[in-house]
């Protein structure tokens, strides 16, 4: 898995390293905190997705898209390496797209996907992968939500049969939604309930988003979730459910040969049945007000700070200014070599972990986050003095050629590491594509990384690593009495 | 790509006489390609896959012997000492080695399991010699500065101290602590709060001194090299380290406290269970229709009997699984999931009896059919990506199952009948065990009770 993994991340752990008590070099830059809680899926198995970027001119893959006359997109990835292939459905809707009232609708559509329809009734669609050694999950995020299938190759007819038929043919009945709704609650337990960072990280997104509907937690209101109907999924189904709205992603042992028949004959007979209109979310107004919070949690025993800016996606950024964005999260949080690991950890030693985000991919205004978690005794006026003299830093003097280019070769190596995964591969492509990206886009990310300067990166962070920006989470065990002590 | 060639490193060449031979090869259906087993110029073997079409090698390797090895008092050496091997080596410094591996944008891991003690490079094909000069000053000389060691030490205790309001974690530790008392599989592998803060430089030199060797190492290799390549590598890699490795022995053991449920207070809204017995040995005959068995109860994702009978039907939990965990001394079998606290004791029951059903009646003809057919059908997957491929190499090799096993593997699932899944059912299951339950004791405790 490509190591540029940013803020999408799956909370729950591999069961199988959490039996055999596993212990890893914990990096200490990525691992936490856990950012606000931006995907869920329909099992305990990580999918983690890497951020939406692009693919070696050069070295990588011949990569072709084609558009079904129903307005189906689909894109082929070549990899002739093992006879297996990954498909996956993308349909461009997340919970961003929910109407106000109905949060966690999106992620509750995903789960009752696999409900059955009337040519395939519940369970025929698993029961079939469990038989033939395939692998499936799902997740959705603010902006998508995806369906997939590894499976050996000669396989890919079945379920694209499958993944066709249930874009449009879904039935459901309370009988098999209502139990699906308390799974739902006990993901919701899991992921939220259970722990404070998560909490936290939903509050902090909550309060940076005043306008905009990527405040509200993937997953949704545990009030909200637990209302949530068989009609309301359904309505939202026949609204954002059909192949104008959806984009398939083979990757693996086949070529577009292959695939366009195929496309043709499965997906390309389902009639679209809506229109679909340009995504228009409430945008936010120009944040004027440094925002702080601070939520208590009997449960922590570790107190940190974490900080969100809204920014500029790769979708909504000027040209060039979203790849500055990638470079200075890098050099100023990603890994032990970054600025803040290395001022708040290892110079000043006042924090266990530090570091910094940017989740580049998103159809609208993003974030970029820092975080860190203060050494035993050290305050957080402390470390965030620390903090905010590390970005002040870079955005007075810029960063040096050294880590310009240190930023840069990493960044572009995990391209040619990602062509190594089949399912990487198509996960970059997907989550670009439903947000707002294009094929030729995810494929100019190389280039245009390696066009970054040093002044543009010093310019990304002066202006947007402007605490006007920004909301600030101070999560501890008690809340602490009498006036404050943070600066 | 101009920036990666701005950085392209002058290849040392070692030894220029050094070819490796060749000394078997398999060749595998779910690869599409061969394992070559080679043995290095130094003496040291390792399996090769060479994939020529992508520009990057992946090695993965284990030295056998991991948290088992840490004194009695001090658990958490092997990971601590696991922890620091970036942290600088040879005379470059913990910023300056992160810095070159960054800057050639490699990527090395190292982890720690009770068992062993794994490591992890993947680099570009163009930057191999600094890749493998800097892993062998890892493995060789690692320094262990004592600002390094306090700074590590610090994020350990910070985890620790987070562990002790993680539901999993405390479900975990005390399940381990309970069935191996006064075993080193009781010792949690990241240590203890009490223990890390006692733990010494030359404690982490020692464990690296007595582990890293060549006699109990495993090496897998897959990239775009050849055979003499490869072996040049191994050599230039490993090839320093002492001949034998200096191993306290461990003795085989049995999971202790069966039959106890033994409940942790502690005030979240989701209850973590966790349920754990004897399993079967992994060179026991029986290992195989084990595994098909626990496919049919609680490893399958969409259809197990669990998934079914706990989330489908019940909606009582997102997450329910079981697995069978052959390590080196002890064989165990393992179910969990996390539920409501005011539904654990249900959810409880519900496991607890569809474990003792399998146990009974084992599966349906039909239900061991389908897992055959899924676990065969679905082996491929584990061989997509280097990394995948390098892994299985190293794994294969750590459960000594020979090199033609990839080939083998799907026969010997293929083998296994209805009445061996019901032998085992009865022999893995139909046991007492010990279970953990981690949330509010009493589902709503009153304030200040």
């Amino acid at each position: 898995m490509s190591r540029h993994r940013v803020a999408l991340r799956v909370i729950c752990r591999d069961i199988l390293s959490f039996l055999s008590a596993r212990v890893g070099r914990r990096r200490s830059g990525r691992s936490f905190p856990r950012v606000a809680l931006d995907l869920v899926g329909i099992a305990a198995v990580a999918a983690i997705i890497v951020h939406g970027a692009g693919s070696a001119a050069a070295a990588g893959p011949e990569i072709s898209h084609f558009m079904l006359s129903n307005g189906l997109e689909v894109v082929v990835i070549p990899d002739h390496r093992t006879p297996v292939v990954t498909h996956m459905i993308w349909y461009k809707v997340g919970a961003a797209d929910e109407t106000p009232g109905k949060s966690g609708l999106a992620h509750f559509l995903e789960h009752l996907m696999f409900k059955g329809t009337a040519k395939n009734p519940e369970g025929r669609f698993s029961q079939t992968l469990a038989t033939i050694g395939g692998q499936e999950n799902a997740f959705t995020t603010s902006d998508y939500t995806a369906f997939y299938q590894r499976i050996a190759k000669e396989y890919l007819p079945t379920v694209m049969d499958f993944e066709a038929d249930r874009m449009t043919g879904l039935v459901l009945t309370d009988a098999n939604v209502l139990p699906e709704r308390d799974v739902v609650l006990e993901e919701f337990n899991m992921r939220v309930a259970n722990s404070p960072e998560a909490r936290i990280g939903e509050q902090v997104s909550a309060a940076l988003y005043l306008n905009h509907p990527y405040g509200r937690p993937v997953i949704g209101w545990h009030h909200e979730i637990e209302k949530l109907t068989r009609e309301d999924a359904l309505a939202f189904y026949q609204r954002f459910y059909t192949p104008n709205n959806a984009v398939v992603v083979i990757a693996g042992d086949v070529t577009v040969e292959d695939v366009k028949p195929l496309a043709e004959k499965t997906y390309g007979v389902v009639k679209p049945r809506a229109e679909i209109g340009p995504r228009m979310r409430p945008q936010e107004p120009l944040p004027v007000a440094v925002r702080q919070l601070t939520m208590a949690d009997p449960r922590v025993t570790q107190p940190s700070l974490q900080r969100s800016y809204l920014v500029p996606s790769s979708t909504t950024a000027a040209a060039g200014e979203a790849e500055a964005l990638d470079v200075l999260a890098h050099v100023l949080g990603t890994g032990e070599t970054s600025r803040m690991y290395r001022a708040l950890v290892v110079d000043q030693n006042l924090a266990t972990s530090a570091g910094g985000w940017y989740q580049g991919t998103a159809l609208d205004e993003t974030r970029f986050g820092v975080f860190a978690s203060p050494l035993p005794g050290v305050s957080f006026a402390t470390i965030e003095a620390a903090m905010d003299a590390v970005i002040a830093k870079i955005a007075e003097n810029g960063i040096t050629a050294d880590e310009l280019q240190r930023a840069k070769t990493r960044l572009i190596a995990d391209v040619v590491y990602a062509e190594d995964n089949q399912a990487t591969m198509a996960r970059w492509y997907g989550a670009a594509l439903t947000s707002g990206g294009t094929v030729e886009k995810v494929e100019a990310w190389s280039g245009k990384v390696h066009a970054v300067t040093a002044d543009e990166v010093r310019d990304a962070a002066r202006k947007w690593l402007d605490k006007q920006r920004s909301v600030t989470g101070y999560l501890v065990k008690v809340l602490p009495t009498g006036p404050e002590n943070r600066s | 790509m101009n920036a990666r060639a701005c950085l392209h490193l002058p290849r040392v060449l070692v030894g220029a006489l050094a070819v490796a031979t060749v000394l078997a090869a398999a060749p595998s259906a779910a690869l599409a390609t061969t394992i070559e087993r080679i043995v290095s110029p130094g003496g040291i073997t390792a399996w090769l896959v060479r994939e020529p079409s992508v520009p990057l090698i992946s090695l993965e390797f284990a030295f056998r012997g991991g948290a088992t090895q840490d004194p009695i008092e001090k658990p958490g050496v092997a990971a601590m000492a696991t922890a620091l091997l970036d942290e600088g080596a040879g005379d470059i410094d913990s910023k300056n080695f992160h810095e070159r591996i960054e800057a050639n944008a490699i990527e090395i891991n190292f982890t720690a399991t009770q068992d062993y003690m794994a490591g992890s490079l993947r680099t570009l094909s163009e930057n191999q010699g600094e890749a493998f000069d800097l892993l062998r000053l890892a493995l060789t000389a690692p320094r262990f500065d004592a600002v390094d060691v306090e700074r590590i030490r610090e994020q350990t205790l910070s985890g620790l101290r987070r562990a002790t309001t993680s539901p999993n974690e405390l479900a975990s530790q005390r399940w381990w602590s309970i069935a191996f008392a006064g075993h080193p599989y009781g010792r949690p592998v990241r240590g203890t709060l009490e223990s890390v803060p006692t733990i010494a430089i030359e404690d982490l030199k020692g464990f690296t001194r007595n582990l890293f060797a060549r006699d109990n190492l495993k090496v897998g290799i897959v990239g775009n090299i050849d055979a003499a390549g490869a072996g040049k590598l191994v050599d230039r890699v490993f090839g320093g380290l002492p001949a034998k490795a200096v191993l306290s022995p461990v003795v085989a053991a049995v999971p202790q406290g069966l039959g106890q449920k033994i409940d942790i207070d502690l005030d979240v809204p989701q209850s973590v269970l966790m349920i754990g017995g004897a399993g079967i040995p992994r060179k026991d005959p029986d290992f195989m229709a084990a595994f098909v068995l626990n496919h049919i109860l609680g490893g399958s994702a969409f259809s197990s009997r669990l998934y079914k009978e706990v989330r489908e039907v019940r909606g009582l939990a997102y997450s329910v699984y079981s697995a069978v965990m052959p390590l080196d001394y002890a064989a165990l079998f393992m179910s969990g999931t996390a539920t409501r606290s005011d539904r654990a004791d249900q959810t409880l029951e519900v496991m607890q009896a569809e474990i003792h059903k399998l146990a009974e009646s084992g599966p349906t003809e039909e239900e061991v059919v389908k897992a055959k057919s899924f676990l065969t059908g679905s082996y491929a997957l584990r061989f997509d990506t280097s990394v995948k491929i390098a892994e299985q190499l190293v794994q294969i090799q750590l459960e000594d199952l020979g090199i033609d096993y990839i080939d083998k593997r799907n026969s010997l699932i293929e083998a296994v009948t209805l009445s061996d899944v019901k032998r085992v059912a009865k022999r893995m299951l139909d046991r007492t065990m010990l279970v953990t339950v981690v949330g509010r004791v009493q589902p709503l405790p009153a304030k200040g009770g």
